[in-house]
């Protein structure tokens, strides 16, 4: 059975038409720029698209877990809340604090979305939609999304606020601790797939997801990369950096106005990547649902356009991640290290070990 | 000659800095400050610094009648005004030997034991907000609404309510009183397993809350920590079983105690009293007898000169009226003893060398409500 999607060659069809015409019509310098100003604006413009439409969905979903009806005064439903959000935060006074360092205050926000944004540049959203397929792929995304905790770390320092210092500790304490179990999560189905490019990650799963071909190790390291990507993003029952019973806002404290939007984004966005790279790793990014041998099943599976599965997949784990939030209790500094530490890294390592000896033996479907 | 003194140099590790924790800040639920030295996140000594929202009730008392002073007994503790009601009112009573009518008992006995359940519910709401379930807070809110809802048709308020008078009550409870109750109860005892869900049983929970804040039975007694904070390190101090008002010593009904002295069990005693308030209510709220609402009393209200105490089981604790009366209209000294003071001192010496967020924790395992503390 051949690659037999009806959308497999449409995107890619769209981006040589665009390339070739622009090739023909312009200078290859020129060309090339161009192609890069328009990559670049397509993700500007997707990146706060995400970034509204999550910030919408989330406190929609916490409106209903609260017994509330969330926003609905602005447009049908209140989808334009954030919008209005937005353009408030955009208008606000920028607090410019005394005695705090001026060049990192104003450098901090920046290299969180700077690194929030460079780790979207690798997701595959469809066959053939997506900026650069590395062959290194999923080490690229943990190398440059760990980049955001130097910003998180200078904005606590530079706001000379004990909160904030206190926040940006922690928020550096949990971020460095839970890379080494998202990381190695990962790990364990590059293993099994046996490439770290995430083209042919996603190839890998046609015939059935990671998660189900992996079975046993695989569950183990979906739940595990749940657990340390929620941590990694700081978000609830992990999200001691902000903790706002505790230090007010922690390390975005004195930021105000647009400043404080982008942390605001850059934490979305940071859930948006991890739960991409979830969805593509462990259920198979924007392939439709297949079962060997049902060929009519996988034929009416491949009507549904792989965005669509794309999107669906990354939704239901940022439903997860929106879930634990608002559920749970939030947990202390040292449990939080000692879970890492002592939970989830001998686990990930057993799990690891593990995998090998699975895809060594064969014994994975 | 010159004296040289060598002050130690503190190293890294012995370098402690302060933090203001209010007197705006989202644990301290209200305008306390506590100083807080800090050792990393370690918590090495804590001032509590109160009297950002003191507004002398105290003092002001001096001027006023005794009915009036009932009105600033609800600004006190706003989350036990009933029953910070019934302490002036018993105090009135005795004082002129006056037998109120038994369905004025009744009924201060049931609004006394709802709105022990609301402060509790309240409790529960922003103590899970402080442990950063944000969720417990809207299921707290929206089941007191209902408790709120009931006064609000029989006392004409929400939450300041100043129902009860010296003798009996400010007006007769609304037809639809009893059945409202009922309901709620039928309705809670349901919503309280929510509770039970989302946070006691929550394994997070636990561990953040057990053996943090420990206090023994002696330290309890030694700092005056009463009422539910008191009853989870063991100590019997509930006034309700020890002097009895109202109808305590007719209506069947536990103390509550454990013997833990932890922030789990200063929780755990709280969420039992919710059911035992619900126990209380079931066997009077059938049985209203009718008759009058008020006891007749004289336009004019003099306490013969002299020393008189009152004590009532507020939501927070034991509270204590003492009153100098030199047989005029208005008294001429009156001494709150207030609960959330006594409870707030053993904040120091239960938190320290925990964690910043233990702070927080045990701070709420306290249930200051910081109007009690400042009066």
């Amino acid at each position: 059975m051949a690659s037999n999607n009806i959308y497999d060659n449409f995107v890619t069809s769209i981006t040589q038409w665009i390339h070739s015409g622009l090739y023909h019509l312009l200078p290859p310098v020129w060309a090339l720029l161009v192609e890069l100003t328009i990559i670049g604006l397509v993700f500007l413009v997707f990146y706060a698209l995400v970034g509204l439409f999550l910030v919408y969905a989330e406190r929609k979903v916490c409106a209903f877990m609260q017994n509330r009806v969330g926003p609905n005064r602005v447009g049908p439903y209140g989808i334009f809340q954030t919008i209005a959000d937005f353009i408030k935060l955009l208008m606000k006074e920028l607090v410019t604090i005394k005695n705090s360092d001026k060049l990192l205050f104003n450098l901090a926000p920046f290299i969180v979305i700077i690194a929030s944004f460079m780790a979207i540049a690798a997701i595959p959203f469809a066959k053939g939609l997506h900026a650069i397929d590395f062959d290194i792929g999923i080490l690229y995304v943990i190398a440059v999304s760990s980049l955001g905790v130097v910003g998180v770390l200078l904005a606590g320092w530079s706001s000379n606020n004990k909160y904030s210092l206190i926040g940006a500790m922690r928020s550096g304490a949990q971020i460095i601790s839970y890379e080494l179990s998202v990381g190695m999560s990962l790990l364990t189905i590059i293993i099994l797939a046996g490439t770290m490019q995430f083209s042919e990650i996603v190839q890998g799963q046609q015939y059935g997801w990671f998660l189900f071909k992996g079975h046993i190790p695989a569950f183990i390291a979906f739940i595990v990369f749940l657990i340390a990507s929620t941590a990694e993003t700081n978000r609830g029952p992990f999200d001691l950096a902000e903790a706002e019973s505790e230090l007010t806002a922690g390390f975005h404290t004195e930021y105000s106005g647009i400043k404080f939007a982008f942390f605001f984004l850059a934490e979305y966005m940071n859930m948006f990547i991890v739960a991409s790279i979830g969805a593509t790793v462990f259920l198979g990014g924007w392939m439709p649902f297949h079962v060997w041998g049902w060929t009519g099943f996988n034929q009416v599976m491949d009507y549904i356009p792989p965005s669509i599965w794309y999107i669906g997949k990354t939704g239901f784990i940022i439903w997860l991640m929106m879930w634990f939030k608002w559920t749970f209790p939030r947990l202390r500094i040292d449990q939080l290290l000692n879970l890492e530490w002592k939970y989830l890294l001998p686990i990930n390592l057993f799990n690891i070990l593990l995998m090998a000896f699975i895809v060594l033996m064969g014994w994975h479907f | 000659m010159k004296e040289v003194i060598h002050t130690p140099v503190p190293s890294v590790e012995e370098e402690e800095y302060h933090i203001n924790m209010g007197p705006q800040h989202p644990s301290t639920h209200g305008v306390l400050r506590l100083v807080v030295s800090l050792q990393g996140e370690i918590v090495k000594n804590l001032k509590p610094h109160c009297g950002y929202i003191h507004r002398g009730i105290e003092k002001m008392c001096e001027k006023d009648t005794y009915p009036q002073i009932i009105h600033l007994t609800d600004r006190m503790d706003y989350l036990s005004m009933h029953i910070n009601n019934h302490a002036v009112c018993l105090l009135v009573e005795n004082a002129l030997q006056i037998e109120v009518p038994e369905r004025v008992k009744y009924i201060r006995t049931i609004m006394d034991e709802l709105c022990r359940i609301q402060s509790h519910q309240l409790w529960w709401a922003s103590f899970g907000m402080d442990l950063g379930g944000l969720t417990c807070f809207f299921y707290g809110l929206r089941d007191r609404e209902k408790i709120l809802d009931i006064w609000e048709e029989s006392t004409g308020a929400r939450f300041l309510q100043s129902y009860y008078t010296p003798g009996g009550l400010m007006w007769d409870i609304h037809p639809d009183f009893q059945k409202k109750t009922k309901e709620f109860l039928k309705y809670f005892r349901k919503k309280i397993r929510d509770y039970e869900k989302i946070l006691s049983g929550n394994v997070i929970f636990r561990e953040r809350s057990r053996n943090i804040g420990l206090m023994t039975k002696e330290e309890a007694i030694n700092y005056g920590v009463t009422g539910p904070s008191g009853r989870g390190s063991g100590f019997s101090c509930d006034v309700r079983k020890h002097h009895p008002y109202a109808l305590y010593d007719k209506v069947e009904f536990k103390e509550i105690l454990y013997q833990e002295g932890d922030t789990l069990a200063r929780y755990m005693v709280r969420m039992d009293e919710m059911y035992e308030s619900m126990h209380i209510i079931d066997q009077l709220i059938d049985n209203i007898p009718q008759g009058d609402f008020s006891a007749k009393m004289k336009a004019v209200i003099k306490l013969p000169a002299g020393e008189y105490y009152q004590r009532v089981e507020s939501a927070r604790g034991d509270l204590g009226l003492y009153c100098i009366s030199d047989g005029n209209k208005t008294p001429y000294r009156l001494k709150f003893r207030t609960p959330s003071f006594s409870n707030l001192s053993v904040l120091d010496h239960i938190s320290r060398d925990l964690k910043i967020a233990d702070l927080v924790a045990i701070g709420g395992s306290l249930d200051l409500v910081i109007p009690d503390i400042d009066r």
